[in-house]
């Protein structure tokens, strides 16, 4: 009798799942780093249920406890708000120096640090890992004149007001790609007309629609429509074309100096000791290795895109760095 | 038809003796879970997620999932009609007749309308999802910035009939939505508005929270300030050996069921749409052609059985966009295609040809989670009711719990529950004093919206406002909000013009 008793366990877990979002978020003080992880591991997405952080933290926690890395489990809980910032603040204060608590971060974050005026940066965590990225793409609607990046941008260049731009949150990854690409192109960043929408899907019912002259997202949100011919890929922000739009240029390739990968991490609170810190980037460099986590990167189709430990760290103060500058052009920090 | 035999294989994957099982435990833990005030589908799904994750087959996921989601929807009516507690937006308008029939004793036919209602729209709107899927996606990506701005216009314009008795106190609440609509970032620019400094408020008041707020809060507030003028429990169950809907009860919900399909359908199937407008829409539109004007805000059946049909059959209809672009226009939207894409189902124009069997699943599924619900929830009607038997002191403690509980689950933070008591204690003083609720409701919801809309298309046309007169789908769309605002007093308007021509005349023929 299988049924049966995967009912009860499937209802067991939806009342543990509510109880585990109602009751998480007290800090807990970490024990000792000998055998890692010696607790429950705290995964906090900074996000609402059902985002990419989310899911980032969701994969995480299922590829922990089939690698069998985490014997005592991991829970998963959601600090919505300000682009991750109020998450970040949670764990730079209250979780301070508990190293069972991860939260997951990526460049959303440091853009959100920077325009929201977060008085908690990334520098007062631990930085533990970036895991996967996403490549931007841009697309105009099949019957646009742009044929090409170059064609665009040439227009943005000579005629701004002309060209509607489109994607996600002011701020966000879409619209720092829009001010990496003016600036490359020799045009003025703040003269970029951005429509911002709440998501990605608004902003490609407003291009299909024609509101917008070019649209920018993550190429999962346009690979189906690129691939149906109802858009037109003009150009990837990554170093080479992703492998759900193989035959896509890269922004290098048409001839702006700009690489942008909308990419997903770790961070630990602030406050670890020496051996703690250790102990939890490495157990994120085995479950990295582990066959698990490559299933769930190949399931999902992200990228895989690792740097641990002192990498981690030198990335995200270079991102941060780069970010601040754009935005600040763009006139948004 | 090949429609026909898809749907028919997808029958074949989804009718198992497991799946149903699956169906059953969805709409039952949907239906316990959408109970708690605040909680409403969406979260529902979002919590429960997990679990269907770990089911080996996306097919019994889906099916369990299309329970959870009715299970949730039903379960978030029940609340609105016996207690005044909705949980979500769209349950509101059906909160408004809904629970002054519960207090006539007739909470048991307006549950049932609810459920059958429920029912007949999710039916008959599936199959239009079924049938027309594809044509109404390319219709729906028709709209542009100025003439969702329109919409919106046009819908704050026909729902005037929530304003209730007195104008001014109407537009006040009206306005007191639109404030609170306006708090947090601004969506064009990112720029903080109202927060006061806190980043706690940058999100903007959540939906959720100010009807958790307004209704479960202040309505416990306003019992408990009363308590001793009240009768001991809430309402009377009516008696026990009496018919969910008497003959009357049919014959006053079936064209409400469906004219409140054909009002959610296509508003939900517009990417931008949702189901909250439509639900608020079918109240108006009940209100204006029944019969039985008087009893409307004493407990119309109509009231609660277009509304809850509007409700479901946006549902079928959000499904269009998600389906067919990948673009979810709902917040439970936006958590299905979450759960697609944990199966590694990309929703877009290609997903019929890539993953068809499994959308042909999921399109069964509904059509099999729509019928469990009403085969679990007619009977359990009984036990709901029972629910009005607890004495009031510990109903309403028990709601301030549940409602804390909400809340703090909805968004894991303490200040969002002060929030929420904040917004409660504004619910009390706006009930001592008269004032409506759900034009608050209705001003955090299309204020918003209209406002974004409004500068969107102003910053796409560089300025020119000639847009909005231009395109003719937007003229329409004005020129039917206008229409609207002037209805209600046309026959008085034309009764004056007559009256004058005719003293005109009478003055004629004394000269």
């Amino acid at each position: 009798m299988r049924s049966p008793a995967l009912s009860r366990r499937a209802l067991l877990t939806g009342a543990g799942a509510v109880l585990a979002v109602a009751v998480t978020g007290c800090a807990k003080k970490s024990g000792d780093a000998g055998s890692f992880p010696s607790k429950t591991l705290q995964l906090m997405a900074p996000a609402k249920p059902g985002g990419g952080w989310d899911q980032t933290a969701r994969a995480l926690q299922k590829a922990l406890t089939e690698a069998k890395l985490a014997a005592n489990g991991v829970e998963v809980y959601n600090v919505e708000g300000a682009a991750g910032t109020l998450g970040l603040a949670q764990l730079a204060t209250k979780n301070k120096g508990d190293a069972h608590q991860l939260m997951v971060m990526g460049l959303v974050m440091v853009g959100g640090v920077v325009t929201n005026k977060s008085p908690v940066t990334l520098d007062q965590t631990t930085p533990i890992a970036t895991l996967t990225a996403e490549q931007e793409v841009i697309v105009v609607p099949k019957d646009s004149p742009y044929q090409d990046l170059a064609a665009l941008m040439n227009a943005a260049k000579t005629a701004p007001a002309s060209v509607n731009w489109g994607g996600g949150s002011a701020g966000g990854t879409d619209q720092i790609l829009i001010g990496l690409l003016a600036k490359a192109a020799g045009a003025d960043p703040k003269a970029m007309k951005y429509v911002a929408y709440s998501g990605g899907g608004e902003s490609k019912a407003a291009l299909l629609a024609g509101d917008l002259t070019a649209a920018v997202s993550g190429v999962g949100e346009y690979a189906d429509l690129v691939t149906a011919g109802e858009v037109r890929a003009l150009a990837v922000s990554g170093a080479a074309a992703p492998a759900k739009l193989p035959s896509a240029p890269t922004i290098k390739a048409a001839g702006f100096d700009v690489e942008l990968m909308n990419w997903r991490g770790l961070a630990s609170p602030p406050g670890l000791k020496d051996d703690e810190k250790a102990a939890v980037v490495g157990l994120v460099d085995k479950l990295h290795a582990s066959p698990q986590w490559q299933q769930t990167l190949t399931d999902q189709g992200w990228e895989d895109f690792y740097k641990s430990g002192e990498d981690a760290k030198a990335f995200f103060t270079a991102e941060t760095q780069r970010i601040k500058a754009v935005l600040t052009e763009i006139g948004l920090a | 038809m090949s429609v026909w035999s898809d749907l028919l294989s997808g029958f074949g994957t989804v009718l198992s003796p497991e799946n149903l099982l699956y169906a059953a435990i969805g709409v039952t833990v949907g239906t316990f879970v959408g109970v708690l005030p605040g909680i409403g589908p969406a979260l529902t799904i979002a919590l429960l997620l997990p679990i269907t994750f770990s089911l080996d087959s996306p097919t019994g996921a889906f099916i369990m999932f299309a329970g959870i989601y009715y299970g949730a929807m039903y379960g978030g009516s029940t609340t609105s009609i016996l207690l005044n507690t909705p949980g979500e937006s769209s349950s509101v308008a059906s909160a408004i007749e809904g629970y002054q029939m519960a207090r006539r004793g007739r909470a048991k036919a307006a549950l049932a309308t609810a459920a059958i209602g429920s029912f007949v729209a999710a039916t008959i709107s599936t199959i239009g999802l079924t049938l027309f899927a594809k044509p109404l996606a390319g219709l729906a990506v028709q709209f542009k910035a100025q003439d969702y701005f329109a919409l919106a216009v046009l819908a704050m314009m026909s729902v005037t009939a929530l304003v209730g008795r007195s104008l001014v106190r109407g537009v006040l609440s009206l306005t007191l939505g639109l404030f609170i609509g306006l708090v947090g970032l601004d969506g064009l620019t990112g720029q903080a508005r109202f927060t006061f400094g806190s980043m706690e408020l940058f999100e903007g008041v959540s939906i959720v929270i100010v009807i958790v707020g307004l209704f479960a809060v202040g309505e416990s507030l306003h019992v408990a300030a009363r308590l001793k003028r009240l009768p001991e429990t809430v309402a009377p169950l009516g008696a026990s050996g009496e018919k969910w809907m008497t003959r009357e009860d049919w014959r006053r919900s079936w064209m409400p069921w469906l004219r409140g399909t054909a009002v959610g359908f296509p508003f939900g199937a517009l990417p931008a749409g949702g189901a909250d407008i439509p639900t608020f829409l079918s109240y108006t539109f009940e209100k204006h052609r029944s019969k039985h004007k008087a009893e409307f805000g004493k407990g119309a059946i109509e009231g609660v059985a277009g509304p809850e049909a509007a409700n479901n059959a946006a549902f079928s209809g959000v499904l269009i966009p998600l389906l067919t672009l990948g673009i979810p226009t709902s917040a439970t939207a936006a958590v299905m295609l979450a759960s697609f894409q944990g199966f590694n189902i990309q929703p877009g124009p290609q997903l019929f040809e890539k993953s068809g069997p499994i959308v042909w699943a999921l399109i069964a599924s509904l059509y099999i989670g729509n019928l469990m619900l009403l085969v679990l929830n007619l009977p359990l009607i009984k036990m709901w009711v029972q629910v009005l038997k607890i004495p009031r002191p510990s109903l309403y403690a028990g709601i301030l719990v549940f409602a804390t509980i909400g809340v703090y689950a909805v968004s894991g933070s303490v200040v969002q529950v002060l929030i929420a008591y904040g917004v409660g204690a504004l619910g009390f003083v706006m009930r001592r004093f008269d004032f409506p609720i759900a034009p608050v409701i209705l001003g955090v919801i299309l204020g918003p919206m209209m406002e974004l809309q409004f500068r969107r298309t102003l910053l796409v046309s560089n300025g020119d406002l000639t847009v909005f007169f231009t395109r003719p789908l937007t003229a329409v769309l004005l020129g039917l909000a206008v229409f609207a605002l002037i209805l209600p007093y046309l026959p008085r308007l034309i009764a004056r013009l007559r009256g004058r021509t005719a003293q005109r005349l009478a003055f004629g023929e004394d000269d």
